[in-house]
């Protein structure tokens, strides 16, 4: 049985059986059901459609507009990048549909169902991680930390526990160590600082229902100073009780 | 609801169990203590084989002691014997209990069923527990030396609460070195009753205490202290040195009192949400504490650098600067102007305000004064101060004191580093902002007559410029987070 939550999209949630460091086990969510959480949360998260075939993944890129991500989607497929079920910065309509034929050929029976996520490919320079975590002696927390390929050696993170108010979100975002990453940058606009402690303050108040158990933005990229999310993962309690 | 721990603080009498001839032992210690250190409330030594000890008759039992005649039992006896005297004790009025054994839950399974038995005892017999496995409690106000280790700590505004007995030994040798003193010290051991946000809660109401100072391990419930600690913080800053913040100190903390270590980045994030002071060391902790004691709190981040020569002003300049909560103040054209009408015209002409050896009119109280009082500064470290009082030093001890004159220049020194020192203090006083006087003669010459007259004005004198900056910018960092939240 899917989430209650994602009942009205075509996928369902991954039974990975992780343990949480709460000592829960717990359910990663497809990126489409957690796309759709982080959004309804009021998140800004970079526009996607899920499709079945190529023929709808050029018809989604076309109204979603090129440059395209294609990506594979499916019950229990965790880790995209590393599979290369990623393809990025897709210009023309003939990529995005050679893309989704590679994506579906690439499926696995251990995959179960899939489809196939088109996004928008968003530019920026700057990428940043935020995400719910909880904490087992602090109950739920707020990261927020410089992303990017350099992200894991850098190592720039800080937490809050949620939920936060403003000050709280914004005390975050000064606590970062790279704070000329969010000025000017590279002909870019500085960073809305309003805008990521909203982010910061929803990633909080999803902790308030119980079932959410983490939640990941990896990366949220900064378009003209305003950050979004171009990937989600969402983790629920083991309590929904898959099918 | 804050639980009253007067009772451990300022008790109307003290008991000891565990006390014998034996001066090594810990209830000969704690006696001892209890009669050192000015005391006035009547202490009652229970022990067994002599009639008195340090000329106070000892007792057979706890149901010797009269009835309400003691609030606090400092119990001295083993694992296997404090059930009983605590038992004893209540019905005698006493209130509450230090235990200073170990072998409780530090110490094992068996262990650890005895102190879940002892905190049951205290809560059904509505006692303040502390303990067990502490070295015990201080309180100058009152004269109460109830430990059994040294020093008996000079009175000031700090409370230390700490879950490491060592460190609170480490706080208390540094009030006695700075004589920033404490209004309260305790080790809370294992704390099954009482931990240290119940500390720092009674601390935060206390009227003898203006600052918390602590040392954290492990919290049980990381959540509810931070929420305590939250509510605390307005009303008076919480000074907190974490130990076990990596995976060595972590194994290092959980065979130690058996608590549980956390991910650092989130301790961290969530004591700068409840408004702690949160620092690396224990010298960093005790003087941030000392200065949230003894200083004003200043409006803003803009400080302005004062010295007497050129390389300590730059030393300066560079920590404040790279200091995420501090700002060098531009000098304003108005100040520039007042300094340059008092100064040599070789100072500086700007922040630092360096008067480049050139003090020779006699200007340091009129210039700490005056740059104080300007609206654009919010906080002044002075630098550079004791060179006279060294330059007395040698002079007095060498052969030709006190002859050609030296005596009479020696007292000149003297006299003008007294000044000097009574004039920073007057200018933080006067215009409600911290000024931080800084010189490593606070270590290497605590008898410089500068060092000795900052201790006397009640503040610390910085053994660095660097330490300074530092403690400044918890000052700043804690006074920001007052005004932005309250």
């Amino acid at each position: 049985m899917p989430d209650p939550r994602c009942d009205y999209l075509p996928c369902g949630m991954v039974e990975n059986g992780v343990e949480s460091p709460t000592g829960q086990e717990t359910q990663t969510l497809s990126e489409a059901c957690s796309r759709q959480i982080v959004a309804d949360a009021g998140i800004p998260v970079s526009d996607w459609v899920t499709v079945g075939d190529p023929d709808a993944a050029v018809d989604a890129a076309r109204s979603i507009g090129l440059p395209a991500v294609v990506k594979l989607c499916g019950n229990t497929i965790a880790h995209k990048t590393e599979r290369g079920l990623v393809y990025l910065s897709l210009t023309t309509e003939n990529e995005v549909r050679e893309a989704a034929i590679d994506l579906l050929a690439a499926a696995r029976p251990e995959d179960g169902p899939v489809e196939l996520l088109i996004s928008t490919m968003v530019q920026g320079s700057r990428e940043l991680i935020a995400g719910m975590v909880r904490n087992p002696q602090f109950g739920p927390c707020v990261m927020l930390g410089v992303g990017g390929v350099l992200a894991e050696a850098i190592a720039d993170a800080a937490f809050r526990l949620a939920p936060l108010d403003r000050l709280d979100a914004h005390d975050l975002i000064n606590d970062l160590g790279a704070q000329d990453l969010l000025g000017e940058f590279r002909g870019e606009p500085a960073v809305d600082r309003h805008a990521l402690a909203d982010i910061l303050c929803l990633l909080g108040d999803l902790a308030a229902d119980p079932d959410v158990t983490s939640v990941d933005l990896n990366p949220l990229i900064v378009v003209n100073g305003r950050a979004v999310a171009v990937d989600a993962l969402v983790e629920t309690s083991g309590d929904a009780d898959p099918a | 609801m804050t639980r009253d721990l007067t009772p451990l603080f300022e008790p109307r009498g003290v008991v000891v169990t565990g006390v014998s001839s034996h001066p090594g032992k810990f209830g000969f210690v704690t006696l001892h203590n209890l009669l050192s250190c000015g005391y006035r409330g009547d202490v009652f030594a229970v022990g067994r084989g002599e009639d008195t000890i340090l000329g106070q008759p000892v007792l057979a039992s706890v149901d010797a002691v009269p009835d309400g005649a003691a609030d606090l039992l400092v119990a001295c006896t083993p694992v296997s014997a404090n059930e009983g005297i605590i038992r004893s004790a209540a019905a005698r009025g006493v209130r509450a209990v230090f235990v200073t054994a170990g072998g409780y839950a530090e110490a094992g399974p068996e262990g650890a069923e005895a102190e879940a038995r002892l905190a049951a005892l205290a809560d059904k017999l509505d006692l303040v527990l502390a303990g067990p496995n502490g070295q015990g409690v201080t309180s100058p106000p009152v004269g109460l030396c109830a430990q059994i280790v040294a020093p008996f700590p000079p009175r000031g505004r700090i409370g230390v609460a700490s879950q490491s007995g060592n460190f609170v030994s480490a706080f208390q040798n540094y009030a006695h070195q700075t004589g920033v003193g404490l209004s309260r010290s305790v080790s809370a051991g294992n704390a099954p009753t009482t931990g240290v946000a119940d500390y720092l809660e009674w601390f935060a109401d206390d009227p003898e205490t203006d600052v918390g100072l602590c040392y954290i391990e492990g919290l049980d419930d990381g959540r509810d202290f931070f929420e305590r600690i939250r509510s605390i913080s307005p009303q008076m800053p919480v000074v907190v040195v974490k130990g076990g913040t990596t995976r060595g100190g972590q194994r290092a903390a959980a065979s130690h009192t058996g608590s549980l270590a956390t991910d650092d980045r989130v301790f961290d994030g969530m004591a700068r949400q409840a408004g702690m002071v949160r620092t690396a060391t224990i010298e960093e902790a005790f003087e941030a504490a000392a200065t949230l004691a003894t200083q004003p709190l200043p409006g803003g981040n803009g400080v302005l650098v004062l010295t007497t020569a050129g390389g300590w002003g730059v030393v300066t300049a560079d920590a404040v600067t790279s200091h995420p909560d501090l700002a060098l103040t531009a000098l304003p054209a108005d100040l520039l102007a007042a300094v340059d009408a008092l100064l040599p015209p070789r100072w500086s002409r700007n922040n630092p305000v360096d008067l480049a050896g050139g003090e020779t009119r006699d200007t340091i109280p009129e210039l700490l004064d005056m740059v104080a009082g300007h609206p654009a500064v919010d906080s002044v470290v002075q630098l550079g101060l004791g060179i006279q009082g060294n330059t007395a030093a040698l002079t007095r001890d060498g052969p030709f004191h006190p002859g050609y004159g030296l005596d009479r220049i020696v007292d000149f020194h003297e006299r003008q580093e007294r000044r000097y020192a009574e004039a920073a203090a007057a200018a933080a006083t006067t215009h409600s902002k911290p000024v931080l006087v800084a010189s490593e003669l606070a270590v290497t010459q605590p008898n410089n007559p500068m060092v000795a007259a900052v201790r006397e004005s009640g503040q610390l004198c910085y053994p660095s410029a660097n330490r300074a900056v530092v403690a400044l910018g918890h000052l700043t960092r804690y006074a920001s987070w007052c005004r932005a939240r309250t």
